[in-house]
């Protein structure tokens, strides 16, 4: 399986991104053969409306079966349910991806129920 | 005639300006429209106490998709600029509060599978006061759309006779919405640098529209003098001046306007109006 986790950089030593729509990158790490790729979300972190939706779609088009983010808005919510996607969250004393990686391993986290902030209205 | 009420700054005054001058204009014997597009935040009946005898309701369309047609084509999602339509295998999502009802995915989708059903977004109250005549447009709570229930409230207000439009503050879509195709625009501001900065702003957006403008500066006794110099260089004509009269706040409390507690003011509103009309060519 397939697991994308927000980053605010490409490498496993960045810093995890607490937002979901507009997390500068995800990064896409494959359970099966243990690497990770990095997809950037610039396009997004600009964007007015549909962030969090097309963040969702980005992440299922990339085949990831888990997102681990900090938070997740209602819109990207609803997307990544349907696109079958369990959310899991980090808090924001992990520092890095890699330690967002282990604390998944290890089990710490805690999958959403629901959109855990608002959606951005302009 | 087509007047509206703006600024950039919110709470300079808009409302108060708008609601004085309808009074004015019909105790001088004219039919006058009040259109309350600050759909996010009506207030002109508080200070109008009319009557209301009508709401109807202000609807937009949706796309809704056919789920036996539906190919999972992804089209619908990709020519929507407002990422209100998500496509994940053959689901389609349909986000209805980030729709503008354009029509793209309907016209786009190659199965023909997508029709256009009808939301409710906003409500029209039709009012009335004497010879004033109340057209508010209220966003329901929770929608973004504004733009369509301004445009619809200047459908049913706008008759040819005066209209005066009570616009949002800022200068977004709403506020463009509201103060497009009129004859003139009254900016209220303050002199604070906040009221000069958005002032500034309103400015830009009105002259972008090829709108003639005026300004009106409430509490004008307090703060600076940068807004008249602004003004004298833009050579944008200052029109009304109200003082930062503690009576106004008191009547303003009690949803009583400046010329009904403090008839001096009558004058200056009625003086004020003549040189709007001048200042924007229309008389």
């Amino acid at each position: 399986m397939k697991i994308a986790i927000t980053s605010q950089g490409k490498e496993q030593n960045s810093q995890p991104d607490m937002s979901f729509g507009r997390a500068k990158w995800f990064i896409i790490y494959d359970e099966d053969t243990g690497r990770l790729e990095a997809i950037e979300n610039a396009q997004n972190v600009q964007t007015a409306h549909g962030a969090g939706i097309n963040a969702a779609q980005t992440v299922a088009d990339l085949g990831a079966g888990v997102v681990l983010t900090g938070n997740v808005g209602p819109n990207a919510f609803r997307t990544l349910q349907a696109a079958g996607i369990r959310i899991v969250l980090f808090d924001k004393n992990r520092k890095t991806v890699e330690d967002v990686l282990q604390g998944w391993k290890t089990g710490d986290f805690s999958e959403a129920t629901k959109a855990t902030v608002k959606g951005h209205r302009v | 005639m087509k007047i509206a009420i703006a600024s950039g700054k919110g709470g300079t005054g808009k409302t108060t300006v708008a609601v004085n001058f309808a009074q004015v204009l019909a105790a001088a014997g004219q039919e006058v429209t009040l259109l309350d597009c600050d759909v996010e935040e009506p207030n002109v009946h508080l200070f109008l106490h009319p009557e209301f005898d009508s709401v109807s309701a202000v609807e937009t369309t949706i796309p809704q998709v056919d789920e036996e047609k539906c190919t999972g084509c992804r089209v619908c999602a990709e020519v929507c600029e407002y990422h209100a339509l998500a496509v994940l295998g053959k689901n389609v999502l349909v986000f209805p509060e980030l729709c503008h009802a354009c029509g793209a995915c309907v016209r786009f989708c190659p199965e023909e599978a997508i029709v256009e059903i009808p939301r409710e977004i906003g409500t029209i109250r039709k009012g009335r006061k004497g010879k004033i005549r109340l057209i508010e447009g209220r966003l329901n709570v929770g929608e973004v759309m504004s733009p369509a229930v301004i445009e619809r409230v200047k459908k049913i207000g706008l008759d040819g006779k005066i209209g005066i439009i009570d616009a949002p503050p800022g200068t977004s879509c709403p506020v463009i919405a509201a103060v497009r195709d009129t004859d003139g625009v009254l900016l209220v501001t303050e002199p604070t640098p906040f009221g000069l900065y958005d002032l500034k702003l309103a400015v830009g957006m009105v002259r972008l529209l090829g709108i003639p403008c005026a300004v009106a500066i409430n509490r004008s006794d307090l703060g600076e003098k940068e807004i008249w110099r602004y003004c004298a260089d833009e050579r944008i004509p200052i029109i009304l001046e109200i003082p930062n009269d503690r009576r106004i706040a008191e009547a303003y409390s009690r949803g009583r306007t400046i010329i009904e507690e403090l008839p001096e003011y009558r004058e200056k509103f009625l003086q004020g109006w003549q040189a709007l009309l001048e200042s924007c060519s229309i008389a």
